[in-house]
């Protein structure tokens, strides 16, 4: 049976699309990482649906309320939107950090999520920043944090019919400030073979809240509470990020492979959480 | 149905075409409609020589669906110089020898040419990200970004006349 | 004048200056047709069965079900290619590894092919072949395929070059010696001895244009390969050998080439495509994908390097020792001889071994990379000058100045050189303001020294004049980065014309004679010396003519700056004749005028490079960043000076990715586990600095130019300069390549400890 494509032009529509295909169907967002798979032959999907022409997903709001990320807004258009990129640089980096500017004009932070590998570089920024994912089938729709979505490698929470619509950033609080860091050999176009993301609000100077997760040290990204109660309450002082350093490679469960040892990711994984944190620090008006 | 009936503007030109949901946008450009230029280096999207711009976006051709085309305006290598007349990227790469075998060329053209309608005066270390995700092995890329900057500054000098030329109109 | 390829040191009129390349439009247009931008009338699509297994037994493969499908035209498996190799080894070997015989040697040898209406259906029936395997232990280490209970890949390899000779079969296939004086002598003599060992990885020619090609053979039993190929009359030759053609009956078509590097002067899937054609009646069209370009095509040898110099307390080495191990993949090869010819060939030794050991291993069968072999010997050996120039507490640059080859030093390999490039190059490094600039905390620099030999070959070129005066020069050496501008010069040079008057181009091989390959450094010195007999000739013939149109004897007329004149006073009417003048009376004074040479140039001119480099080192992630490069190099005569810069760039960056990121990874099922440029990781854009190059010119006195080739030098040196900077940045010595950011880390973290 040849392939069928689809492009509806509503969510409802979409995922009804999802449901009633008896074969392996997938959601065609940019396709960069689910044309690969494609073309080298690991997946033969019966149905794609293209959710490009559905508008709830194709575009970004944002107010001081919060943002809301449409599914298939590109990398690029990511970067583009400039109050976005100032309320959350962190995510706005670490999405734009996918691929090369090939690739970030059709990649999205949906389609980085779904794909699941435990190194896509949006996912352990989202999971800092607190993101949710507006979860859409035809019973209606639920709203999950990004860290229950991906459930392994390859495996997400989602169930058939089901498709994400959107990404919602919660409302920013001032003294804010966020983070990404992903280690590779080459300056671009490689998978990460560690990362950090933080995001911490600060009060009087001190962070005040933390959240610290890791990415490509497990099977999933990974939320580090032991590491934001090591800067929690702290001006970054070099003890604090010492303490963050270790409770970051203590939580790290990686494994050895083509991009990177164990040992080295496990210490990596503290290096690039300092460094992020005190990015992230800076950005929230610390010093 | 198997084939899906695909229209869309090409360099300029309404071009309508057939081809199955599965066939990627550069098979399309290459096997059907004789677009050769775009080069499949890799088909996974690592070597950008099948590099077109898709609504004047970016976009490698084997990472696209010939039907994500219907609708769409998509520009090629072939379709960079203008009435036979090279674009200053296109002489550039020759005077300055940016090209050994030529494979990656069309790509990098049209990488840079994106670049360059973004930013007409990026600085060494942008242009060597923006053209991160075309490889190239024969030159170590040197060339390359001199022919890119040479480009960059003639473009700005050809604005600047035009920008004169449009003051002189109106005063 | 005449065939005399001697050096004269001639004033040039054209050589030298920096014309624009005439593919030069084709090629930023996108209108220059490369291995996969041909298509045949009623053309197939042929695809490749690739074994999953490192070794195994392939006890059945059955193609009912996948023949029966729609649209299958042809399927082909070893017993469609019968072995006429009549006892030629090396003929056989690649036979066997086109397609599998019996036995599948490494993941992804060939064991069937299909040729069928469209991809999808070839793919269907891809998917319907079944092959039985037994699987059988593997070995795809160098060091554990000499180990005792390594299992044997071939019975029939008994070690050559050893005595007595061996009882049992082995993965050593052959020892090679090279050197001269008393070792032993010379150690005893040293006041310092450095020894240690190092190791290499396996790495791939990377070039972006994979494989491809569109066979043709028709019932008569002629045929034609539009193909992508460094050597289009080798491949003709050994395509027509292995499927019993004559060799004239088989017109081959070079493509533009995208990359080669030494990767496409092999066969891989040609011979294969051409019998597909043969047994279908259709034209074929094979393109490999990126996956099989890794897999199944030509990498390079990994390595496992001892060294061992000694010196004096004054730095004057005393001995020097190697010994090589090169895995030749599944297939013997020469890579570990290269290696122990081109490890000391830089320097002026009294007592010199080196011992190349080539092994195979379950890999792809090596396939010839830039200078093939060099590089890794070069790491080995340059990293130990550096750590012998340390304990003699002599700057490394001036040890190796100390003790640099010169003209009449017996190179370690055999020959007495004439004169060379290595002194002039280290005193150009030590000349340079690279040397003097400012490091900052955590970089270091480091230069290192190769060594090419070069090559001449069979060439046979063809210059032809038009009635207008215009020159088509017609070669058969492949050009792979610029070798039309750089031979039109040659012509427009010799015939003393503008350089826009002559077109180059690259003649198929039913226009010429057998050219060997663009390898070697080979194209613009060996084509170049036969377009320059050419031209003369063909000046010859101007002569003549212009005697016939004078009605003078042509003893009275000389060529002078593209022009012909008659000598004496008797003659001092006659008014010089133009090239173009000649050829517009040429079809009334004999026809066509041509100039044609064939020849085997010899004394290709060897060739050295100095390289400087520096690094910087993250040492919390152990990344490394080139910070800045500088190459110099000999280049003999640069006939397009941008060009040999561009190559002097290019070979360097390649070097460059070599020492810090690229690597064949097996997992230990003997599977390759990054076929794709995601992880095998060459070098971008961002990733390098402008590469600086200072091109010296020491006139090879074997060539009228004094051209030496320039194309494979610059890959030599970047391992060895790399590793220097980094220890010079971070006090450690890397002897495993890559020296990516974990070895680089661990490194650090032992020294720490």
């Amino acid at each position: 049976m040849p392939m069928r494509y689809e492009t509806p032009s509503t969510t409802r529509e979409a995922a009804a699309l999802l449901e009633n295909e008896a074969g392996a169907a997938f959601v065609l967002a940019g396709g960069t990482d689910l044309l690969v798979r494609m073309k080298l032959g690991h997946i033969e999907p019966a149905l794609l649906v293209d959710i490009k022409h559905i508008p709830a997903m194709s575009s970004i709001t944002h107010s001081a309320k919060g943002t809301r990320i449409g599914a298939a807004v590109s990398g690029a258009e990511l970067g583009e939107h400039k109050a976005v990129a100032k309320a959350w640089p962190g995510v706005v980096e670490a999405t734009n950090l996918i691929g090369s500017d090939q690739v970030q004009s059709r990649c999205t932070m949906v389609g980085n999520l779904c794909n699941a590998s435990p190194a896509a570089d949006s996912v352990p920024a989202m999971i800092a920043a607190g993101a949710k994912a507006v979860v859409v089938s035809r019973l209606g729709r639920r709203t999950v944090p990004v860290e229950k979505i991906v459930t392994g490698p390859g495996q997400t929470s989602l169930n058939k019919g089901e498709v994400i619509e959107a990404i919602v950033l919660p409302a920013r609080p001032s003294r804010s400030g966020d983070a990404y860091l992903r280690f590779i050999p080459r300056t671009e176009m490689d998978i990460a073979v560690v990362s950090a993301g933080v995001n911490l609000t600060l009060e009087r100077g001190r962070v005040k809240t933390a959240r610290v997760v890791l990415g490509a040290v497990a099977p999933t990204a990974v939320v580090v509470p032991a590491a934001a109660r090591a800067i929690i309450g702290s001006r970054l002082d070099e003890g604090a990020l010492e303490k963050l350093a270790a409770a970051c490679s203590a939580a790290c469960n990686p494994i050895d492979d083509k991009r990177g040892t164990v040992e080295y990711r496990t210490k990596v994984a503290g290096v690039l959480a300092k460094r992020a944190a005190k990015i992230a620090f800076q950005r929230a008006g610390g010093a | 149905m198997a084939a899906h009936l695909v229209s869309t503007t090409i360099n300029g030109d309404a071009v309508e075409f057939a081809c199955p949901a599965d066939e990627s946008l550069l098979s399309a450009l290459r096997n059907r409609l004789g677009l050769s230029g775009a080069k499949e280096g890799c088909g996974t999207g690592d070597c950008g020589a099948c590099s077109v711009t898709l609504d004047g976006r970016l976009v490698c051709s084997c990472l696209v669906l010939g039907v994500e085309a219907n609708g769409r305006k998509i520009t090629t290598i072939e379709g960079m110089a203008e009435n036979g007349v090279l674009h200053p990227l296109q002489e550039n790469f020759i005077e300055y020898a940016a090209l050994q075998c030529g494979i990656c060329t069309p790509g990098f053209l049209i990488a840079a040419k994106v670049l360059l309608e973004r930013n007409p005066n990026p600085t060494e270390t942008e242009i060597r990200y923006a053209l991160a995700g075309n490889l190239c092995r024969c030159t170590g890329y040197d060339k390359i970004v001199r022919a890119v900057q040479a480009s960059a500054r003639e473009l700005r000098q050809i604005e600047k006349r035009k920008g004169r030329k449009k003051k002189g109109k109106k005063s | 004048m005449g065939n005399d390829p001697s050096y004269t040191n001639q004033k040039f009129k054209v050589i030298g200056s920096r014309v624009k390349r005439p593919d030069g439009i084709d090629k930023v247009t996108g209108r220059a047709k490369y291995g996969a931008d041909h298509n045949a009338p009623g053309q197939l699509v042929g695809l490749f069965l690739r074994s999953p297994h490192a070794h195994a037994r392939i006890k059945k493969i059955s193609t009912a079900r996948a023949e029966k499908l729609s649209g299958v035209k042809a399927i082909i498996t070893c017993d469609d290619l019968p072995d006429l190799t009549n006892g030629d080894t090396e003929a056989r070997d690649i036979l066997e590894n086109c397609m599998a015989r019996g036995r599948a040697l490494y993941d992804g040898h060939a064991i069937a092919a299909v040729a069928a209406i469209d991809e999808k259906t070839a793919k269907k029936a891809l998917q319907l072949i079944k092959v039985t395997y037994e699987a059988l232990p593997h070995v795809t280490d160098v060091d554990d395929a000499l180990k005792p209970d390594a299992p044997v890949l071939h019975d029939y390899i008994y070690t050559t070059g050893v005595e007595p000779k061996p009882k049992t079969p082995s993965n050593l296939c052959n020892v090679s010696e090279f050197g001269h004086g008393d070792i032993e002598a010379g150690f005893a003599e040293a006041d310092v001895i450095v020894e240690k060992s190092y190791k290499t990885e396996q790495v791939h020619q990377g070039y972006i244009e994979p494989h491809a090609c569109v066979a043709s053979v028709s019932p008569d039993g002629t045929g034609e390969l539009w193909v992508t190929t460094q050597g289009h009359f080798s491949f003709r030759s050994v395509c027509a050998n292995l499927l019993g053609m004559d060799v004239a009956k088989l017109k081959v078509t070079a493509s533009e080439i995208g990359g080669g590097f030494g990767g496409k002067t092999h066969v891989w899937t040609e011979p294969v495509a051409l019998a597909l054609s043969r047994k279908a009646n259709r034209p074929v069209k094979v393109v490999m994908t990126r996956e099989e370009v890794f897999r199944a095509s030509g990498p390079a040898s990994s390595t496992s390097i001892d060294v061992k110099i000694g010196a004096k307390n004054d730095g004057t080495i005393t001995a020097a020792f190697a010994a090589l191990r090169y895995q030749g993949g599944a297939f013997p090869g020469i890579w570990a001889m290269l290696g122990a010819m081109t490890s000391f060939a830089c320097y002026n030794l009294a007592n010199v071994k080196a011992l190349g050991y080539d092994v195979v291993v379950n890999r792809p069968k090596v396939a010839a990379y830039r200078a093939p072999s060099a590089p890794m010997a070069a790491f080995a050996v340059e990293s130990t000058m550096d750590l012998l120039a340390k304990k003699l507490r002599m700057k490394p640059l001036d040890f190796r100045i100390k003790n640099a080859a010169k003209e009449g030093t017996r190179a370690s390999y055999g020959p007495v050189y004439g004169p060379i490039g290595i002194g002039p190059t280290l005193e150009a490094v030590k000349k340079h303001p690279h040397m003097r600039a400012r490091l900052k905390k955590n970089q270091g620099r480091g230069m290192a020294c190769g060594f090419w030999f070069n090559f001449g070959g069979q060439t046979c070129t063809d210059l032809n004049i038009a009635t207008d005066g215009s020159v088509t020069l017609t070669v058969g050496t492949i050009d792979v980065g610029g070798s039309r501008a750089s031979l039109s010069l040659i012509a427009a040079e010799e015939l003393g014309i503008p350089y826009e008057q002559v077109r180059a181009h690259i003649g198929d091989t039913g226009s010429l004679g057998h050219n060997d390959m663009t390898d070697g450094s080979r194209g613009t010195f060996s084509s170049g010396m036969a377009t320059i007999f050419a031209a003369r000739q063909a000046v010859e013939v101007m002569r003549a003519r212009a005697a016939t149109m004078w009605d003078i004897p042509v003893e009275d007329v000389v060529w002078e700056s593209g022009q012909a004149k008659a000598t004496g006073k008797k003659h001092r009417k006659l008014k010089a004749l133009s090239l173009a003048d000649i050829a517009a009376a040429s079809p009334n004074t004999g026809g066509p005028i041509a100039g044609h040479n064939e020849s085997v140039p010899d004394n290709a001119g060897v060739s050295f490079a100095s390289h400087i480099c520096d690094v910087e080192v993250d040492p919390e992630t152990g990344a490394t960043r080139v910070i800045r490069y500088t190459v110099i190099q000999d280049a003999g005569k640069a006939i397009h000076p941008t060009y040999v810069e561009g190559q002097f760039q290019g070979g360097a960056a390649q070097g460059i990715g070599w020492a810090l990121n690229e690597e064949y990874i097996y997992g230990d099922d003997g599977r390759l586990q990054n076929p794709g440029f995601l992880d095998y990781r060459i070098p971008v854009c961002s990733d390098l600095p402008f590469i600086d190059t200072q091109i010296l010119e020491i006139p090879n006195p074997h060539h009228p130019y004094g051209v030496r080739g320039v194309g494979e030098t610059s890959i030599v040196p970047p391992l060895a300069a790399i590793g220097n900077a980094l220890s010079n940045a971070m006090g450690v010595r890397m002897d495993h390549v890559p020296m990516s950011p974990p070895r680089i880390l661990k490194a650090l973290a032992q020294l720490d400890g």
